[in-house]
């Protein structure tokens, strides 16, 4: 059998041409990266890639975010979980509460200096890799609130992966924000 | 770990403010009457009035505090029985009387009038603490000697409630710097003891303690309660707060009286135009303006559809925490649209500080009617389904009612308003009992349910979107008024743009307004509106400077959430769970 060509250099799928896509996968017809198609000795069907690039892939498609929703952000965080944004669209809606089992930090709000230990304790108990969004004024830099009791920027505490402007950011923006995190990781920009 | 930075407040270093004259309020006289009578039939202590105020007012010796409070309260003919607020204020200044007043307001359901009391304090001095009256007021003089470090003698728990354990000094004294920081370590964090109310010797079951939040999925953002657990029975119970105080009551000082407005959003974030519309009609009283027709109309109209919203974002998330995930999904659609209405008008959905002081940032669109028509034809049917699946569901009712139940005499006396009071019988709504921004001419019922239970306040919140959207129906139906959107006055609004371009007198009162902001006459002020979950107030100093002396926001979650360590006793954690997310409490707002 020959091997399609992969235009795409982004996409590291073989598709088989002429197959419906829902089929692909009951017939053996779909190809991972790494598999080799044993079947027809001689022309088998494979793909030469770099377990990095896989492994990246694999996470930037499923990112499991924990919110530590303290404010308002938090609100527009739940527009987009919920039905009219949806971000399950792009695999990030399985929201996790427990740092045990999410890789994505959602800091969502303002940070005061009574709740920044708590931060950084939920931070230091997620698993590796981890990556933290900064989501809004607020977080990224104390927003129009520099005053006495409000961390300026979570920066002072935990590293940031990216930061969303806004106050609060749309769901868009912050939506906008989780692809900006995908592509990064995708590219193996953040190395952990 | 970061390094602690100090900034220093830039001082003003304009011209000096020329409006001086003191605030005189509508119908001082007749308030002025009101206070003498009620002065004359409180016998002892005595009660020194102080006149020119917007409510009755007197002055009370700082040891005879107690006894004027239950006086008020136990008084047959006046009946002062719900605690509304107790704050501060420090004028640094003043050397005869004393530094600090301590004020407290009291509200009476029976005549519907308010009266506020106030207490000179010295530095060194201290005040008794009002608790055995108020139960309420317990929460209010943490809040007062974390802010201004007043002491109330007597008083059970008195720490910190809202800056963290390692905060040195009191943050809202008028010598201390705005950016002034102090660093908390996590072995400095808080250890709480939650207080056992009913020790029941006999149990079979050990005791364990437990700690909720404050990041934890039900706490709805930044709140913490520690729990004592007898097998599944909760027998004691502590909460602490703070977890998101953005000192509110501190910027606004040093900010002018229309920058203040975009912190007002962020107290209630889930109804944020109704924080807007109270703000700015308290600097208006002091003012003595009133905004035109139209845009109080259009203040009124988004008040309703934001108090819409914020009910779907509390019953939806309650029922979530109670495993009901689908009525989140389908009411977020509703509230959605409702925050693309906002945004049509003003360019921001969630936070728009679109009321400016003397009416509106912009004109609504020419097609916010129908947009408004199309989105109240769609509301009930939300509202109606939601009520089929849930209202009558057996698992629901299992879960709710007769849970975390409160009495009336309770609530009243832990200073409960809005969904909550209203839960426990007591038909007291802002709307309707001191009408403000035309609310006296539209016709809607207050809805109130007997049980006090989550289940009650669950039915109250669903009755009053229906009662909301009636309200905005009579407002479509009536039109929206021809006119302006904002007052014509040069010293509250901005002229417009075209003129300040093409006119020299419209480009100095720019710049002056622009420069020096309003400069309200000196004098105090409190309004009231009727916020999402109470009573929703603002008590504004002014100086005649352009910076606010003073403003003092009433929170309406700060009492119910102090109530709800109270509440939870001899229930289980689910239970607690459900309670919680049925009081809708809005951490923004809790922590100002």
């Amino acid at each position: 059998m020959p091997v399609d060509k992969i235009e795409n250099s982004g996409s590291i799928i073989g598709r088989k041409s002429g197959v419906a896509p829902g089929e692909q996968a009951e017939k053996g017809l779909l190809t991972l990266p790494g598999e080799s198609d044993i079947d027809s000795v001689g022309s088998g069907s494979y793909l030469a890639t770099k377990v990095d690039a896989m492994v990246n892939w694999a996470r930037g498609n499923s990112l499991w975010p924990l919110p530590f929703g303290t404010a308002c952000c938090a609100i527009e965080f739940m527009s987009m979980v919920s039905s009219h944004y949806d971000i399950a669209r792009f695999g990030a809606e399985v929201v996790r509460f427990s740092p045990r089992q999410a890789d994505l930090l959602i800091v969502a709000g303002t940070i005061v200096d009574k709740i920044a230990p708590v931060l950084k304790k939920i931070y230091d108990q997620m698993p590796e890799p981890k990556y933290v969004v900064a989501m809004g004024a607020c977080a990224t830099s104390g927003g129009f609130y520099r005053v006495y009791h409000v961390v300026q920027g979570i920066d002072e505490i935990i590293p940031v992966d990216i930061w969303v402007p806004g106050c609060p950011p749309t769901p868009e923006g912050l939506m906008y924000g989780i692809l900006k995190l995908k592509e990064k990781i995708e590219r193996g920009e953040i190395k952990r | 770990m970061s390094t602690l930075t100090k900034f220093s407040a830039i001082p003003y270093t304009g011209p000096a403010p020329t409006n001086r004259s003191p605030y005189l309020p509508a119908g001082v006289e007749q308030i002025d009457a009101r206070a003498l009578e009620i002065g004359a039939k409180i016998a002892s202590p005595d009660l020194e009035h102080e006149a020119g105020q917007d409510m009755p007012t007197f002055v009370v010796e700082r040891g005879k505090i107690v006894d004027a409070l239950r006086a008020l309260r136990d008084h047959q003919d006046l009946q002062f029985t719900l605690p509304l607020d107790l704050w501060g204020v420090d004028y640094p200044r003043r050397r005869d009387v004393g530094r600090f007043d301590v004020m407290y307001q009291l509200y009476s359901l029976k005549n519907n009038e308010r009266v506020r009391l106030k207490v000179h304090v010295r530095e060194d001095e201290s005040v008794p603490t009002s608790v055995g009256v108020f139960r309420g007021y317990n929460w209010f003089e943490r809040e007062v000697w974390d802010m201004f470090g007043i002491r109330f003698e007597g008083h059970p728990n008195l720490r910190r409630i809202l800056c963290h354990e390692a905060f040195q000094g009191h943050a809202l004294r008028k010598d201390y710097d705005p950016a002034q920081r102090w660093l908390l370590t996590e072995k400095d964090i808080a250890k709480i003891i939650p207080t056992i109310v009913l020790p029941r010797e006999e149990s079979d079951f050990e005791q364990v303690t437990l700690n909720l939040g404050p990041s934890h999925p039900a706490t709805h953002g930044t709140l913490r309660i520690v729990v004592t657990l007898d097998g599944e029975t909760i027998i004691g119970a502590e909460s602490e707060i703070g977890y998101l105080h953005r000192c509110f009551e501190k910027m606004s000082e040093t900010h002018t009286y229309q920058q203040v407005i975009p912190f007002t959003d962020r107290l209630n974030y889930c109804s944020a135009i109704i924080n807007n519309v109270g703000y700015c009609m308290a600097v208006e009283k002091l003012l003595a303006i009133e905004a035109p027709p139209r845009a109080q109309h259009i203040r009124l109209m988004l008040s309703e559809f934001m108090r819409i919203a914020d009910h779907i974002v509390c019953i939806g998330a309650n029922l979530v925490d109670m495993g009901a995930l689908t009525n989140f999904w389908y009411l977020f659609q509703p509230r959605e649209e409702i925050l693309g209405l906002v945004e049509s008008c003003c360019g921001a959905r969630l936070l728009p500080s679109y009321t400016r002081i003397g009416g509106l940032a912009v004109d609504a669109p020419s097609d916010f009617l129908s947009n408004a028509q199309r989105l109240v034809d769609k509301l009930p049917k939300y509202i109606d389904d939601v009520d089929k699946l849930v209202t009558r569901n057996r698992i629901f009712l299992d879960r709710v009612v007769g849970v975390a139940p409160i009495t009336a005499a309770d609530a009243i006396n832990f200073g409960f308003t809005g969904p909550c009071l209203r839960a426990c019988g007591v038909p007291y709504d802002v709307r309707k009992a001191q009408p403000y921004g035309g609310y006296e001419t539209y016709d809607f019922d207050v809805p109130i349910a007997e049980a006090g239970d989550t289940n009650a306040r669950y039915l109250v919140r669903m009755e009053e979107m229906r009662q909301s959207i009636r309200i905005i129906q009579q407002g479509i139906d009536r039109g929206l008024p021809a006119g302006p959107v904002i007052v014509n006055d040069p010293y509250v609004a901005l002229p417009p743009k075209a003129k300040v371009y093409n006119e020299m007198e419209s480009l100095i009162y720019h710049f002056k307004l622009i420069m020096h902001g309003i400069q309200p006459p000196v004098g105090e002020v409190y309004f009231r509106v009727e916020g999402a979950n109470g009573e929703l107030g603002f008590y504004v100093v002014s100086d005649g400077t352009k910076n606010p002396y003073r403003v003092r926001v009433r929170p309406p979650c700060f009492p119910i959430f102090e109530a709800y360590s109270h509440m939870i006793i001899g229930q289980t954690i689910p239970d607690a769970i459900a309670a919680l997310g049925s009081l809708n409490i809005i951490a923004g707002e809790l922590d100002h």
